[in-house]
């Protein structure tokens, strides 16, 4: 019999990502970066309970900061992050929006500086439930399904 | 609420969301003090003028205003004139006027390229108009003009007419007015309707408004009535324009449809919107809207440098 189950050895340090959504895992990667990891297993659309499919990233040696966390939060609302040392969980979190959000999100207007020019991208979180974010250069407004990752 | 002027030096105006009832009050109310004054009071400062899109009104008033306080102007009035010809980015076009002035105003068609000259610059940068976005100065000039004529920019029934939905005033203008518990008419073709981003926040803020394409169905109730050119530049699609561009002619039957003393407000410039047998009446406001920018436009450049009389 085979098994469904992904084989992944245990982590001794570093850090798991859990319920991102599905189809995520590769845009977080993206934007987190694998630099500084040992090893880095991957996920994707993976059985939940709690949310039907999911990804899912380990990272082996490699640190999160809390802003890299949260910057997370807007790809994946429902992530959860585990902090692994010597094989134990010493914390567990929900990631959280940031209030400003820097260089992950597209404007979707394309008279706005920063998709004419070399420009990073800021947006201000003004919802969180449900998403809205603003433009901090066009002042455009932007519900969560109009998101678009840089 | 009186406020410390002193926290306008120094200050960019980019955006009239960066300023609270309280501060939005405080500059018009100073502003009163810059009716018919010319004193030199910014000797020796220089103004740098970005026009990278033609304007009229908005770049000699600044001018104006500028030369009326002492101080001196210099500038370009269209991109081909400066070095984003060659590519230079709004950053860095803006970055060097550090050396060159003490103030910047920066007129451009991308909508957040003031905000950008802002991060460049170290010296106050005001937005002379960002695309369909921002035109803040435009906008106190507006809120003086009513302030001026009603007294008050509390509970006014205001109309806005025309392009509603690339007019950068009019985006401006009803986010500032929402701070003031104001009733807002929204009168435009279906193609030219306010943007569903700023109704939802007038929604949010429990503004009262109503949309309509007829005019005479909201006239009696108005205490200003708004009055946009429908803009052809702002068009993608030139049939578009062609569709709409003579929807609304005032004239002088207009009167007939509203209060004695209604004002009606217009940017300027019009094109055929207002019929000009309409200006000899004391509801035709909009020239001495557009002195008032001379006005307005010196109080900021005093404020923002910090020299206040």
């Amino acid at each position: 019999m085979i098994s469904k189950d992904m084989k992944v050895s245990k982590l001794r340090n570093g850090a798991v990502i859990d319920h991102l959504a599905p189809g995520m895992a590769m845009k977080a990667i993206e934007f987190l970066g694998v630099r500084g990891a040992d090893s880095l297993a991957i996920g994707m659309f993976f059985e939940s309970k709690k949310m039907g499919r999911k990804d899912i990233l380990k990272f082996e040696n490699r640190q999160l900061s809390r802003e890299e966390i949260n910057k997370i939060a807007v790809m994946s609302p429902e992530a959860t992050v585990c902090i692994i040392k010597d094989y134990h969980v010493v914390e567990k979190f929900t990631a959280s929006l940031p209030h400003e959000i820097e260089g992950i999100i597209r404007c979707s207007n394309p008279k706005c500086i920063t998709n004419n020019e070399k420009v990073a991208t800021r947006f201000v979180v003004q919802e969180k439930e449900p998403l809205l974010v603003r433009c901090q250069y066009c002042e455009r407004a932007m519900h969560g399904n109009e998101i678009e990752f840089v | 609420m009186k406020q410390d002027l002193a926290k306008f030096t120094g200050k960019d105006v980019i955006s009239i969301r960066d300023f609270s009832a309280d501060d939005i009050l405080s500059i018009l109310e100073y502003a009163r003090k810059f009716e018919n004054y010319k004193q030199p009071i910014l000797q020796g400062r220089i103004l740098a003028t970005l026009f990278y899109e033609p304007s009229t009104r908005t770049k000699l008033s600044f001018e104006s205003a500028m030369m009326s306080l002492g101080g001196s102007v210099l500038g370009f009035s269209e991109a081909g004139a400066s070095s984003s010809a060659k590519g230079e980015t709004v950053y860095d076009t803006a970055k060097m006027m550090d050396g060159y002035a003490d103030v910047l105003v920066i007129r451009h068609p991308l909508e957040g390229a003031a905000r950008r000259a802002a991060e460049a610059a170290d010296i106050p940068v005001i937005n002379g108009g960002d695309g369909a976005n921002q035109h803040p100065t435009q906008t106190f000039l507006d809120l003086f003009t009513m302030l001026k004529t009603k007294g008050t920019l509390q509970d006014l029934h205001v109309g806005f007419l025309g392009d509603l939905k690339y007019g950068r005033t009019v985006h401006s203008l009803a986010e500032a007015m929402s701070h003031f518990r104001c009733h807002m008419y929204f009168i435009a073709p279906e193609m030219l309707r306010m943007p569903d981003h700023i109704l939802g926040e007038l929604k949010e803020k429990q503004i009262p408004y109503l949309e309509t394409e007829r005019l005479y169905d909201v006239s009696d109730k108005l205490d200003i009535l708004y009055v946009t050119r429908i803009q052809r530049e702002r068009f993608p699609d030139p049939l578009d324009y062609e569709k709409v561009k003579n929807v609304y002619i005032l004239n002088e039957k207009l009167l007939e449809h509203v209060k004695p003393d209604l004002k009606v407000l217009h940017p300027l410039p019009r094109v055929n919107e207002i019929d000009t047998a309409l200006d000899k009446y004391p509801q035709a406001e909009y020239f001495q809207q557009s002195k008032n920018g001379v006005t307005v436009r010196k109080a900021l450049l005093s404020l923002v440098l910090g020299v206040r009389q």
